[in-house]
């Protein structure tokens, strides 16, 4: 199967470039530049070594609001889960955080917090933290009774139960929310740096977009793509197969 | 020496948003001791699980008291529920040990799964067991804890007869060989009589103990011409028990 697959996303990416090309040669304008005009700029940029350092920087802003946001969203998703109390108070809390448009938090917490790092990933993690939190909650709700019941009545003792009874039960609500969060991430995270910092592939966007510079931001948009593929195909995808040994 | 005294003196439910209070159990003592074997017998909803699941520790909002006594260290009971209850997603050894919390334990772990014929399957995940054999994992796992009583909530209910008989068999050669007391629910009154060495009969809800009748007779000589006899015999002294008949 994974040949056929490969062959088909080959074929279907193949067909993808082809009508991009038969259509920027027909428009022939600077607007849309050819893909190996492009393929030439993505070259460049990483040889003088623009592109990996922007890249890297976003990256890792990414990693660092991603897993911030993971983290506080299942233990916050968790707990409200399992209280019902608590979860009445909050949910209306939930509700505004959800809302909130994304453009309004980047600019707040620029000026709360001036324009600096920390300033960004909280903007960041605040955009992204009320869609983990409810996604775990919902999961954390339809906890199996049976199993908890059988850890405490064995006494597994808190950090157990939580290893291995609840968090096994989580993985498939933390999956779905760690995929749906990369995308909303790359998404905010380049706003975010067009706002308000002076590096990251955001800021060079919006750089390219002053200077008309379409070439550069297709071939930026294409490196993009690569890394999410690579993230999904490296990391991911085996991720999810070593949870599904057991099945 | 062991010991389980149970004193509950009510246990009720609250139904629906009105408060009304529904009692379940009421006045319910008895005692364990010197590795016994009892069987719990009473009609369905009667709160059986309710009472096991107070003497396990899972539920403590009721009026009374529950002593485990277990001579120098505390150990909680062991349950066997109606399902196994396995953590799916771990193999066999790893549900046993997270049970036993002691890694150390390997040969007791694999010499019980050998007498229960699950000595290939120490690294198996439970989905790819057939339920039989979870069942077996299930008792595996209560009789690995070093838990001087084990609380079995009608564990054999959904095998079908020779595979019961088997199973009960397995559970009285695993009971000798690791002596502890043992409180076995059930609702049927020939495995009850094949097993234990007294009956408690519980009642309908508000559930109290209607009688408790010693079996004196050595389980090898329990025949089914025995079992009618024990029937016959209750029938005649003991005309409150005429629903278990």
């Amino acid at each position: 199967m994974p040949r056929s697959s490969l062959l088909n996303s080959t074929l279907s990416l193949g067909l993808l470039l082809l009508i991009w090309q038969l259509t920027a040669s027909t428009i022939n304008s600077p607007v849309l530049p050819s893909p190996i005009l492009v393929f030439n700029n993505l070259l460049n940029a990483i040889q003088n070594g623009e592109l990996p350092r922007h890249l890297g920087i976003t990256l890792y802003r990414l990693t660092i609001s991603f897993f911030l946001a993971m983290f506080l969203g299942v233990a916050i998703g968790l707990i409200l889960g399992r209280h019902k109390k608590l979860n009445l108070f909050f949910d209306s809390w939930l509700i505004i955080l959800l809302n909130v448009p994304a453009l309004v938090t980047i600019i707040l917490c620029y000026i709360w917090f001036g324009l600096v790092e920390t300033a960004a990933i909280v903007a960041v993690v605040i955009n992204k933290l009320p869609n983990v939190i409810v996604t775990i909650r919902e999961g954390a709700r339809n906890l199996d009774t049976q199993l908890l019941e059988m850890a405490s009545a064995y006494r597994f003792g808190r950090s157990s139960t939580l290893f291995h009874v609840i968090l096994p039960q989580l993985y498939p609500y933390i999956m779905a929310s760690a995929r749906t969060g990369l995308a909303l991430i790359w998404k905010i995270i380049l706003v975010v740096e067009m706002l308000g910092r002076s590096d990251g592939m955001g800021f060079q966007i919006h750089l390219f977009f002053q200077l008309f510079d379409i070439t550069s931001i297709l071939a930026y948009t294409i490196s993009f793509i690569i890394i999410i593929q690579l993230i999904e195909v490296a990391i991911l995808k085996p991720l999810d197969q070593r949870s599904q040994r057991w099945k | 020496m062991s010991q389980l005294i149970v004193d509950i003196k009510k246990k009720s439910f609250s139904t629906g948003a009105d408060g009304q209070e529904l009692t379940v159990l009421k006045n319910i003592s008895f005692e364990l001791s010197n590795t016994e074997f009892v069987c719990l017998i009473g009609p369905s909803g009667c709160g059986k699980t309710t009472l096991l699941n107070i003497i396990a520790g899972l539920d403590d909002d009721f009026d009374g008291a529950i002593s485990i006594n277990s001579g120098h260290h505390a150990t909680p009971p062991s349950y066997v529920f109606q399902s196994p209850r396995l953590l799916p997603w771990r193999t066999v050894l790893e549900n046993i040990q997270l049970a036993i919390n002691d890694h150390d334990s390997l040969p007791l772990i694999t010499h019980i799964l050998q007498q229960l014929g699950l000595s290939d399957n120490l690294h198996s995940y439970p989905n790819h067991l057939s339920l039989g054999m979870q069942r077996r994992v299930s008792l595996a796992r209560a009789f690995c804890t070093p838990s001087n009583l084990l609380l079995m909530d009608e564990p054999f209910v959904s095998l079908d007869q020779a595979i019961a008989r088997k199973a009960r068999e397995l559970l009285l050669s695993l009971w000798r060989e690791q002596p502890r007391n043992i409180l076995f629910v059930t609702h049927d009154l020939d495995e009850a009589y094949t097993l234990a060495d007294r009956i408690l009969f519980l009642s309908n809800a508000p559930t109290c103990i209607i009688d408790d009748i010693k079996i004196t007779l050595p389980r090898a000589e329990r025949s089914e011409n025995q079992v009618s006899a024990f029937k016959e015999q209750l029938r005649t002294n003991h005309p409150a028990l005429q629903a278990f008949l």
